[in-house]
């Protein structure tokens, strides 16, 4: 599990070998790691993953049952919510409802000791920011979903805080404004350059915003790192399965040589992949082979490749997927794009293929 | 020609079952208010409106003792409501923002155990207790009992608006440095109001009703309006009790519109 | 639900923890030392022996138990027969208190069910209407339907204008007339559990039997009562509990022939006629029936709620 925050960047959290217990349910197990400051750092994982307690826990509403949480240095585990320099932007806003929006983004200066006249000055900037000037004198209500969550995030960011929590902040919102929120959120987070922890459940959501993810699952840390290593490089089944599609094949280790594994498929089967650390010969694992690294062909090409008989094809808009039975093998599906320039070529059911593989597509799995 | 309906939901004679309800709780309150204007002597003849009855309750032979009845009725609820809103929102407070604890299904049975005792059980009990530690009854005794037992009352409504505010709303407040008392009272307190002027309302009602309890623990010489007019029908209803009923129809109608408007215009949210 | 595990799914809050105790203790306090130690303090005075005057001797006795329950002939002195005249009283209580709960249940489901099958914009209006009268006082709605029932009052004078009678209908001091006000007072625990369980329902059921070739009414028996029989029992227990210790309605509407527990127990503590330890055993043997019959309410919805996941 590596952390690839490098030394020269100030620490913003530290997580320390964080425990959660409720009774005797371990909500979160032995958790650590560090998030840079100015980063846009994603705690994602299934529900109950532990990743919204974890950012609970930042915030200050869940106790720490073992371990430390330092924010720049300092251990904040003793300080109530109120006093930790951290603000959240709630799932479902919590937007003040017998508060006008300009009260509510006011709120936490006026808690703070500044004056009214201060307080009410810095919200009006921060609605101007959100782009929200007109709707200073609202109540909550009369906002679309959109707008108040404008509010949530003027209201959070109002106080200037370290670091900035968001718990699923897009979830109630429908999808094309979910999507345009995405980069409204990455373009504010460098804009303030205010250390964003945003926890959610859409693999997609972290892929775009991230500078690094954390990958959750039943309370452990599954894997941390950049987006597109998460993706490309995923540890373990569980990382490899919930983040994108991907064709998991069982396999067994015959070899493993010069970093090199030979891994064999059963069926006759014998593909050729980067060796990891821990999975030795005779080893049972998985193998991750995602859909669009596969390419079909009549017949060989100079790559890796696998025969089969194509049993079906859907049609998904960008894509096609073909599904192909293997030889005495599991299925595998195969995405091309639906475009002239890819390689579109419609191979009919019951047609006779080559699977073929790009370059480093084969990736072996930790359990 | 009426086309036979298939809807599923509707069966034939409900409706008129729903109008007999209705006439059978409405027409005698109304019939009541009617004859509260009735110019004549006698309660069976009409003759005529008039609100002689109602000048009547206010100067008559027996206005004194109906305005200092009227007086405790209304001193009595105001200050039990009152009491009983504030131990209440409390209580609420407690059971429904403090987490799970060992005494929380026993200081549930607690608060609701005056809606579980029939209420001639609790006049008995609450007159037997101040015999026994020797309280002279009176004002004081009628107070203390009728504290008591709106507690429930004013529980109910406020802790069914608590239980729907999500407490996101005081993490919010503490996460922007207000610390508990000020989330307590600058967030979760203006968003319960409308369950506590609920609360207090239903209580008021309930107190001015009341009559068992009362006519229990109540001392000699002092009366609410329920026992005054109690004692007065006992010797046959007279025109003069149909005007202060009419009258304390309209006060518990006017305060359960209010409570209906409150709760309605929050849901509306 | 994103939080999970985390926050338990549940509603419940712990931001108050700390200030638990000073928050319940105005409520435990006051409801301990005014509705406790006073049913308590009435369990200790049914074991008192009665003073003349009103009031209790600081004495132990059973006297008031056994006066309930036994007959020892005209000097006292008699082995114990069984005593009918207040088991007779309490079993005309329930019975008064069951003919009233099947009034109640017979008007206020089709009531309830019409409710819950209005718009739902318009259902808490609905529910409104049904609720005022019960916040108008009691003793004025009793009052009401005396002066609405009596001899010479407007139901006779309009039954006997339309012709439909030729004589007035003696209604007042009948069990009917208690009955009547039973309804009277408590229509609304009928209506609202039952309105409840209703609003609850899915339809989809009905149309599922009605599509199974179910007429309406077997649908109503076989699909939508089983459904709803939670509301429709806790309907009648709310109705049955108050009216099987009421005293206006049996007072003023029914007469004397027609006491109920209620009015014994009053009379015991009326003037120098009562008997205190009398009247105290008097309500405590009605509170223990009410308390089993809530006892078996409280277990039947804990079986339902586990039935329902």
């Amino acid at each position: 599990m590596g952390n690839t925050a490098s030394a020269a960047d100030t620490v913003a959290v530290s997580i320390d070998h964080v425990t959660k217990r409720y009774g005797t349910f371990t909500a979160l197990r032995d958790i650590s790691l560090t998030i840079a400051d100015n980063e846009f750092f994603t705690l994602l994982g299934p529900s109950g993953c532990g990743k919204t307690t974890l950012l609970r826990m930042i915030a200050g509403f869940e106790d720490v049952t073992e371990g430390e949480i330092y924010l720049f240095g300092d251990e904040i585990e003793t300080l109530p919510p109120n006093k930790r320099p951290v603000n959240t932007v709630f799932q479902n806003y919590a937007l003040f409802p017998h508060m006008s929006v300009t009260d509510n983004v006011a709120f936490g200066l006026e808690m703070l000791g500044r004056s009214k006249a201060e307080a009410r000055a810095r919200a009006g900037e921060m609605l101007e920011l959100v782009q929200l000037s007109r709707f200073a004198d609202r109540q909550p209500s009369q906002l679309s979903g959109g707008q108040q969550q404008r509010v949530a995030l003027a209201r959070a960011l109002a106080p200037q805080p370290k670091v900035l929590l968001l718990d699923e902040p897009l979830s109630a919102l429908d999808l094309k404004l979910r999507q345009a929120m995405r980069y409204e959120l990455k373009a504010l987070q460098r804009e303030t350059g205010i250390t964003f922890i945003f926890v959610t459940h859409d693999q997609e959501e972290a892929l775009t915003m991230s500078d690094r993810i954390a990958v959750m699952s039943d309370g452990r840390l599954q894997q941390l790192g950049a987006a597109r290593d998460i993706y490309e490089a995923p540890h373990n089944v569980f990382v490899a399965d919930f983040i994108g599609e991907t064709n998991l094949l069982e396999v067994s280790v015959n070899e493993v040589k010069d970093d090199r594994a030979t891994c064999d498929l059963g069926g006759g089967y014998i593909l050729s992949c980067d060796a990891v650390e821990g999975i030795g010969q005779g080893a049972h694992v998985h193998m991750s082979i995602r859909p669009e690294r596969l390419f079909l062909s009549d017949g060989p090409t100079e790559a890796q490749s696998l025969e089969g008989t194509v049993r079906d094809n859907i049609f998904v808009g960008t894509d096609i997927q073909t599904i192909v039975a293997l030889r005495e093998g599991p299925d595998i599906t195969v995405r091309s794009s639906n475009s002239d320039r890819g390689n579109a070529r419609i191979f009919e059911p019951g047609r006779a293929v080559h699977v073929n593989m790009e370059a480093g597509a084969a990736r072996l799995l930790v359990d | 020609m009426a086309r036979r309906t298939h809807d599923i939901r509707r069966y034939p004679g409900f409706l008129p079952m729903t109008i007999l309800c209705l006439t059978l709780l409405y027409a005698p309150l109304i019939v009541v208010t009617v004859y509260s204007f009735n110019a004549s002597n006698s309660i069976t003849n009409w003759e005529g409106v008039s609100l002689r009855w109602y000048v009547d309750v206010f100067t008559g032979v027996e206005a004194d003792k109906y305005k200092r009845a009227a007086w405790n009725s209304f001193t009595i609820a105001l200050i039990a409501a009152t009491t009983a809103t504030t131990i209440a929102t409390l209580a609420a407070t407690g059971m429904i923002r403090s987490g799970t604890f060992r005494l929380r299904t026993l200081s549930f049975g607690l608060i609701s155990l005056p809606l579980m005792v029939p209420e001639i059980v609790t006049a008995v009990a609450t007159l037997i207790f101040f015999n026994s530690i020797g309280f002279v009854r009176g004002y004081t005794t009628i107070l203390l009992a009728h504290i008591a037992f709106c507690i429930p009352f004013a529980y109910m409504p406020i802790s069914a608006r608590m239980q729907g505010i999500e407490d996101s709303y005081e993490q919010a407040a503490m996460d922007l440095y207000a610390t508990r008392r000020q989330a307590f009272t600058k967030i979760l307190l203006p968003l319960m109001m409308p369950g506590i002027i609920s609360g207090f309302l239903l209580a008021f009602i309930i107190s001015l009703d009341d009559f068992i309890i009362t006519n229990f623990v109540k001392g000699a010489g002092v009366e609410t309006l329920p026992t005054a007019i109690f004692g007065a029908v006992k010797q046959g209803i007279k025109p003069n009790i149909m005007a202060i009923s009419t009258m304390l129809l309209a006060v518990s109608v006017v305060m359960v519109t209010i409570s209906y408007f409150i709760s309605k215009s929050d849901n509306a949210k | 639900m994103a939080a999970g595990a985390a926050s338990g799914g549940s509603a419940r809050s712990d931001t108050y923890k700390e200030a638990r105790t000073w928050l319940l203790l105005p409520a435990w306090a006051v409801l301990t030392i005014l509705v406790l130690a006073p049913v308590a303090m009435m369990l200790v005075y049914s074991f008192l022996t009665k003073e003349f005057r009103g009031g209790v001797i600081w004495e132990f006795s059973l006297a008031a138990y056994d006066q309930f329950f036994c007959n020892r002939g005209l000097f006292g002195d008699e082995p114990c027969a069984i005593e009918w005249t207040y088991i007779n009283i309490f079993w005309r209580s329930i019975w008064q208190a069951g003919a009233a709960t099947i009034l109640s249940l017979v008007i206020g489901f089709p009531t309830a069910y019409f409710i819950a099958t209005r718009p739902e914009r318009v259902r808490p209006l609905w529910v409104f209407l049904i609720t005022i009268p019960y916040w108008v006082n009691l003793l004025i709605r009793t009052v009401s339907m005396k002066f609405v029932l009596r001899d010479q009052g407007p139901l006779n004078d309009l039954l006997l204008a339309t012709g439909l009678i030729d004589d007035p209908l003696r209604i007042v001091n009948t069990n009917f007339a208690v009955q009547l006000g039973l309804f009277y007072s408590y229509l609304p625990f009928m209506v609202l559990p039952i309105y409840a369980s209703v609003e609850r329902y899915n339809f989809t059921l009905s149309e599922a039997a009605a599509d199974l070739y179910a007429s309406k009414w077997t649908t109503l028996r076989r699909v939508l009562l089983p459904a709803v029989k939670p509301g429709v029992i806790a309907g009648c227990i709310l109705v049955f509990v108050p009216s099987l210790g009421s005293f206006l309605a049996p007072d003023l509407l029914g007469g004397a022939k027609n006491f109920m527990i209620g009015s014994l127990i009053e009379e015991q503590f009326k003037g120098n006629a009562g008997n205190w330890p009398f009247g105290a055993a008097s309500a405590m043997i009605l509170l223990t029936m009410v308390l089993i019959i809530l006892l078996i309410l409280a277990r039947q919805q804990a079986r339902a709620q586990k039935g329902a996941g």
